[in-house]
């Protein structure tokens, strides 16, 4: 069969651009992924946990007392930037006006970005006890 | 242009075809897109919320006392049906893009996608609204 341009899921397997495949498979394959980590992670925070108890401290002292947990939170939120942060690419790249496109898309890495920055300092530093 | 039997490969024949007009495969997508978009607001908030508890723990509980009062609750439904919504429909993108000739079943598995939704949201709505009730009383 020839290269599918349309598609009746979501969007159809880019057949142009390298980068846009890779982009593609990534969004793809981190949805696996989240499907998993991401409703695991919002049924633990309100169903298995009530939402009013979880205070700094409890963060601190319950949620994040372990490096496995803390790894494994930090892997959900790498996963979660990539696929994230690539759909938004392709859903400005559809609205977008193509004058300011680049310059929107730049201020989205940044976002990006400073999301890994701040979620990588807060799991990586933030004390024990 | 012929390319084979599929209607999906040819633009003129896509034209005729439905889907794209109405139907369940256009209100999947605009709601896949819509529900994303609303999801991926929120995680820019919660990672930066998630930040505070390092850097300003105290705004951080009070960050927490707005997500569980009445209308945060509220929210947070709206982001957990956005949120498993996107992750039904999606699995059902992921099945349909990489096994093509399962995009027959598009109706179905969009079906599917509806009954899953309700079944286990309707309790987890349940879970997450019924502190309101016990606040009022």
């Amino acid at each position: 069969m020839s290269a599918q341009k349309y598609s009746l899921s979501g969007r159809p397997r880019p057949t142009g651009s390298r980068a846009d495949l890779y982009v593609w498979r990534a969004v793809r394959i981190t949805s696996i992924a989240l499907f998993v980590l991401a409703l695991a992670h919002f049924s633990i925070t309100h169903f298995v946990y009530e939402v009013g108890d979880q205070s700094a401290e409890w963060v601190r002292q319950t949620r994040w007392n372990s490096i496995p947990l803390r790894v494994l939170d930090w892997g959900m939120l790498m996963t979660v930037l990539v696929h994230g942060f690539l759909g938004m690419r392709t859903v400005m790249q559809d609205y977008v006006p193509s004058r300011i496109r680049r310059g929107s898309l730049i201020g989205l890495y940044v976002i990006a970005l400073l999301l890994f920055v701040l979620g990588t300092q807060v799991i990586a530093t933030l004390p024990m006890r | 242009m012929t390319q084979g039997s599929s209607p999906l490969a040819s633009p003129q024949k896509l034209r005729n075809y439905p889907a794209y007009r109405g139907g369940e495969g256009m209100v999947a997508w605009a709601f896949h897109r819509i529900s994303g978009i609303g999801v991926w607001a929120f995680i820019v908030l919660h990672v930066f919320d998630i930040w505070l508890i390092g850097a300003n723990p105290a705004l951080y509980d009070q960050l927490g006392k707005i997500y569980s009062s009445a209308p945060g609750r509220v929210m947070e439904t709206l982001l957990g049906a956005a949120l498993f919504y996107h992750a039904l429909n999606g699995m059902r993108i992921v099945v349909m893009d990489f096994w093509p000739a399962l995009t027959i079943f598009h109706r179905g598995l969009w079906r599917a996608v509806w009954v899953t939704f309700f079944i286990f949201g309707l309790p987890g709505a349940y879970i997450i609204l019924k502190p309101i009730w016990e606040m009022a009383s």
